[in-house]
């Protein structure tokens, strides 16, 4: 018995780092996603644009309100996120250290998708 | 005699409960159950010769009577349980404690969360109880613990011994739980520090070769057997006041005992070293210059500003008031009242206007006992200028974990 976690990215908003910097953390990045895979943890995995790209949507009356930007403001906004099947949060901590490690000193939130 | 086995045997119970049907909230209405059928029959039919046994067997059966109940809409666990082989025999299931310390202690859960579970699950203390001791509103103290044993339940928190690798990073947060649940009891009810002793004691029996377990159970046993000397009336006596004749004898030679045990381990820790300090303290008069070696070591291991101002009034003693102060206003704590008590006791052995400082530590100083002694110092110390040459000591119990969390 299995329970899938949703692991997300927290980072800051704005310029992303120059290639120099980040090329070497997103090939540290693949391989994790690689080992995950091989050993049947990764269920899915994807990056975002920036929050600047995001629209909320929202029912009111007979209508959908649409404005633009993401739905919180703040410093900081989901980047990214992965999810993965663990047999319980001891485990899915252990991924999501390594994926912090990974993406240091960005801030991962680990939580267990209820319904999907 | 309920009672006693309640205390005892609640958190076993709930533990082997837990295991065996996967969920705490059952696991605990079963034990309860249980502990009402024994309220109504033992008086009647007299304790049953194993009285843990009998409840955890009450339980069970309560449980899987409830589970055919409700088997139609759930009938994959009921089945699921009623498959399950015997409950091992209790008696031979001590980890079942260590299991449930270790999941009400994971570090995913809140501090406050992980206080409230263990006292909860473990001394089988009401919310009500809980709620008071730490005085907050038993609805907020009640919401705390729904939400961590959601958490648990949603999260999948495992219910598990923790692997050889987890324990360092586990057991740190086990001890500040047991040690939080004891501070909370160093003025307040006593009934708290001898739940964080009990709590000791059956960790110790679980892990007898972790020093720091043994440690953290020897501080408890010095600290708290100080407790009746500590206070005349609702004043606060300080350390170098007390009646070592009022102390709890058995308390300090099993404490004392324990120290001696973990010097030979040769493996110092915070509350080893801490328990060590206790331990001179304990044999009076008080051997400063050694205090002073095992504050250095402490500061080495855990260094913090609170131990530092603890290792000043002990360098104090041996260096004098100059130097000590010196190394006071280097330290920084000033939303601290005892920073600012220690201080102008300091400037009073100086010679200097404690006044000040004084006023400084009453502003800051919260427990009512304290506030007594400060504002009696304050007196004393307008009625210094009449009579220099009095002076007042400042050595609380050298305790120095306190407020530090």
């Amino acid at each position: 018995m299995t329970q899938q976690y949703l692991l997300s990215i927290y980072q800051p908003d704005g310029e992303a780092p120059p290639p120099e910097v980040l090329e070497p953390i997103m090939q540290d990045l693949a391989a994790l996603n690689e080992e995950m895979q091989e050993r049947g943890v990764w269920v899915f995995a994807a990056g975002l644009h920036p929050p600047s790209t995001a629209t909320v949507l929202q029912a009111k009356d007979d209508d959908v309100l649409l404005t633009d930007g993401p739905f919180a403001e703040g410093k900081e906004h989901i980047g990214g996120f992965t999810v993965i099947r663990a047999a319980d949060l001891d485990e899915a901590l252990e991924w999501g250290r390594r994926l912090a490690t990974v993406l240091s000193p960005l801030s991962i939130e680990v939580r267990p998708i209820a319904f999907g | 005699m309920i009672d006693e086995v309640f205390r005892a045997e609640y958190g076993r119970a709930v533990s082997v409960l837990t295991r065996f049907l996967g969920d705490i909230d059952l696991a605990e209405e079963a034990v309860q159950d249980a502990f009402a059928t024994a309220a109504a029959r033992w008086p009647v039919d007299g304790v049953p010769p194993a009285p843990a046994g009998w409840i955890i067997t009450t339980a069970r059966n309560r449980a899987i009577d409830r589970l055919r109940r409700e088997a139609k809409g759930r009938e994959k666990q009921a089945s699921l349980v009623l498959q399950e082989p015997e409950v091992e025999e209790v008696g031979a299931v001590p980890d079942e404690r260590l299991r449930l310390i270790f999941t009400c202690c994971h570090p995913a859960l809140g501090l406050p969360a992980q206080v409230a579970l263990t006292l909860k699950l473990l001394g089988g203390l009401s919310t009500a109880e809980i709620a008071r001791a730490f005085l907050v509103p038993e609805p907020t103290m009640a919401q705390r613990i729904v939400r961590a044993k959601g958490k648990i339940r949603a999260a999948r928190i495992p219910y598990r011994v923790p692997r050889d690798a987890d324990l360092p990073a586990r057991l740190t947060a086990v001890l500040a739980v047991l040690y939080l649940i004891f501070n909370e009891g160093y003025l307040g009810p006593a009934s708290l520090a001898g739940e964080a002793i009990r709590l000791g004691r059956v960790l110790a029996a679980l892990m007898p070769d972790e020093p720091e377990v043994w440690g953290l159970l020897a501080l408890m046993l010095l600290v708290d057997s100080r407790r009746d000397a500590r206070t005349s009336g609702d004043r606060l006596v300080l350390l170098a006041d007390q009646d070592p004749s009022a102390w709890d004898a058995a308390m300090v030679a099993e404490g004392q005992d324990i120290v001696r045990r973990c010097l030979r381990w040769n493996r110092p820790g915070r509350y080893q070293l801490q328990a060590a300090i206790n331990a001179v303290h304990s044999d009076p008069p008080t051997d400063w210059t050694q205090v002073v070696a095992l504050y250095d070591q402490l500061m080495a291991v855990a260094p913090s500003p609170v131990v530092a101002l603890h290792r000043a009034v002990a360098v104090a003693e041996v260096s004098g008031a100059a130097a000590a102060l010196r190394l006071v206003d280097a330290v920084d704590l000033p939303r601290y009242h005892l920073f600012h008590a220690v201080r102008a006791d300091l400037l009073g052995r100086l010679g200097q206007d404690p006044v000040p400082s004084l006023e400084a530590a009453l502003a800051l100083a919260t427990h009512p006992a304290e506030r007594d002694l400060l504002r009696s110092r304050l007196l004393a110390a307008t009625d210094q200028q009449d009579h220099p040459d009095q002076h007042d000591q400042t050595q609380h119990d050298p305790h120095p974990g306190r407020h530090s969390t």
